[in-house]
């Protein structure tokens, strides 16, 4: 059977202004997870649940088998974390952080960092504050792909770059999964890079996840068909159709679960399927979203 | 790195559908021979950086069309058909001329306008002399 390198059953966090909950979560080895949400939604706060850096309310989470909080030191030794505000601090150089990581970390692969280096065009002799926002991205990722992890954990690792660093850190991700021991979970508010490289995908909003499932099946079963409906025609009512949206003698449905038999259903009740659509993960997250809240409302 | 295939952004089919595409070409032009080991899932993810997922239902699919074997522990391989090439490039020409006949239906028009059609534009006729069928055809 294959681990699970990360299980989250019903975490719950409450604050002031924000509710986390209830979430459950699981990632096995070998598989990328896309962690999709509007900002705000509680993507960097459920990170920090699992790194133990903040202490959940109510359920249980395990990383790499170590309950966390309790056994956060060792997880932590095989996890590359990564997140925006982990700021390098801009007196010293990269090379110093290498040799500081190298000496806590005794998985630190320096002919791979010296890799790295060259594939992300750093240069260890340069002093951190001299680099753009781009470098630094990929300074922070370096220090955290160089360890090896089993684990890696990046909050919005392409935020903010350009194409050419985007590509070169997606290149770098795919291969760590070549190894099927080895895992991703990151978060991004771009669905672009979530639908390529994602083996799973996680739509979290508002502090709770309201779609999760693996990316072929998100792809496959949101479309869009657009109808020919003829006058004194009803359309039935199907569960699965997030939305409807009518205009004479057209409507466009949207559908959450959609199979070949969707369209005879529509056909047989005297409408005209003139065509289905398939439809981005953006155009899934945005459907997703917008129709949880209406529910949420009503 | 090399790269085995390429996928594009801009095509509008689902990516395992591409894959599947690449592969059945390889295959049909002679650089993939009839028991040829081809790259292994996770080696094709990260050469063309698309989920493992991805390209593990592409194989499954081409597996289940005879195209390519996966023997377990092993790796995957051409599959060792006598007539696989012809069989594949058989599949790409029925494949654009059913898209013919499907566009020849909606037009209302007989197999034997079509056949008439394919045999001028194969002579290198310019479409000038078409009938009232075709004019609907250039208003589309």
């Amino acid at each position: 059977m294959t681990e699970r390198v990360i299980e989250v059953a019903g975490v719950e966090k409450a604050y002031r202004f924000f509710r986390l909950g209830s979430v459950s979560l699981e990632l096995e080895a070998g598989q990328i997870l896309g962690f999709v949400g509007p900002n705000g939604a509680g993507k960097s706060t459920l990170m920090r649940i699992l790194m133990g850096m903040i202490r959940h309310d109510r359920g249980t989470v395990r990383v790499l088998g170590h309950p966390i909080p309790e056994e956060q030191a060792s997880a932590k030794r095989d996890i590359g974390f990564v997140s925006e505000d982990m700021r390098l601090h801009g007196n010293v150089t990269l090379a110093w952080y290498m040799k500081f990581v190298a000496s806590i970390y005794a998985g630190w692969d320096a002919a791979y960092a010296d890799v790295l280096l060259r594939r992300f065009n750093l240069h260890a002799d340069q002093d951190i504050k001299a680099l753009s926002h781009g470098e630094r991205v990929k300074a922070t990722l370096l220090l955290a792909l160089a360890r090896r992890p089993r684990l890696l954990l990046l909050d919005e690792p392409t935020t903010g770059l350009d194409p050419v660093a985007r590509h070169e850190i997606l290149t770098e991700l795919m291969a760590v999964v070549e190894d099927e021991r080895r895992a991703i979970l990151f978060s991004s508010h771009n669905t672009q890079d979530v639908e390529q490289i994602s083996d799973q995908i996680t739509f979290i909003d508002r502090g709770r996840i309201i779609d999760s499932s693996d990316k072929e099946t998100f792809i496959d079963r949101w479309r869009r068909l657009h109808l020919d409906v003829p006058a004194g025609v009803t359309l039935p009512a199907l569960k699965d159709v997030v939305e409807t949206r009518t205009s004479g003698r057209m409507a466009i449905i949207t559908t959450r679960a959609y199979s070949p038999g969707t369209e005879s259903i529509y056909e047989r009740a005297g409408a005209h399927v003139r065509e289905v659509q398939r439809m981005t993960l953006e155009e899934i997250f945005v459907a997703n979203v917008m129709s949880n809240r209406k529910e949420q409302a009503a | 790195m090399h790269s085995y295939l390429v996928i594009s952004q801009a095509d509008r089919r689902p990516m395992y559908l591409q894959i599947m595409e690449q592969v059945r070409r390889r295959i049909a032009v002679g650089d993939w021979a009839p028991g040829y080991e081809i790259p292994s899932i996770r080696a094709l993810a990260a050469s063309v950086q698309v989920s493992v997922i991805t390209v593990k239902r592409a194989y499954l699919e081409l597996e289940r069309a005879g195209i390519i074997v996966t023997r377990q522990g092993k790796g995957s391989f051409v599959a060792e058909t006598s007539d696989l090439r012809t069989r594949l490039q058989q599949g790409e020409l029925d494949e654009h001329l059913s898209s013919a006949i499907e566009v020849g239906r909606q037009l209302g028009l007989t197999p034997s306008h079509v056949e008439k059609r394919l045999r001028e534009l194969w002579d290198g006729k310019p479409p000038d002399d078409a009938g009232k069928e075709g004019k609907e055809e250039d208003q589309r």
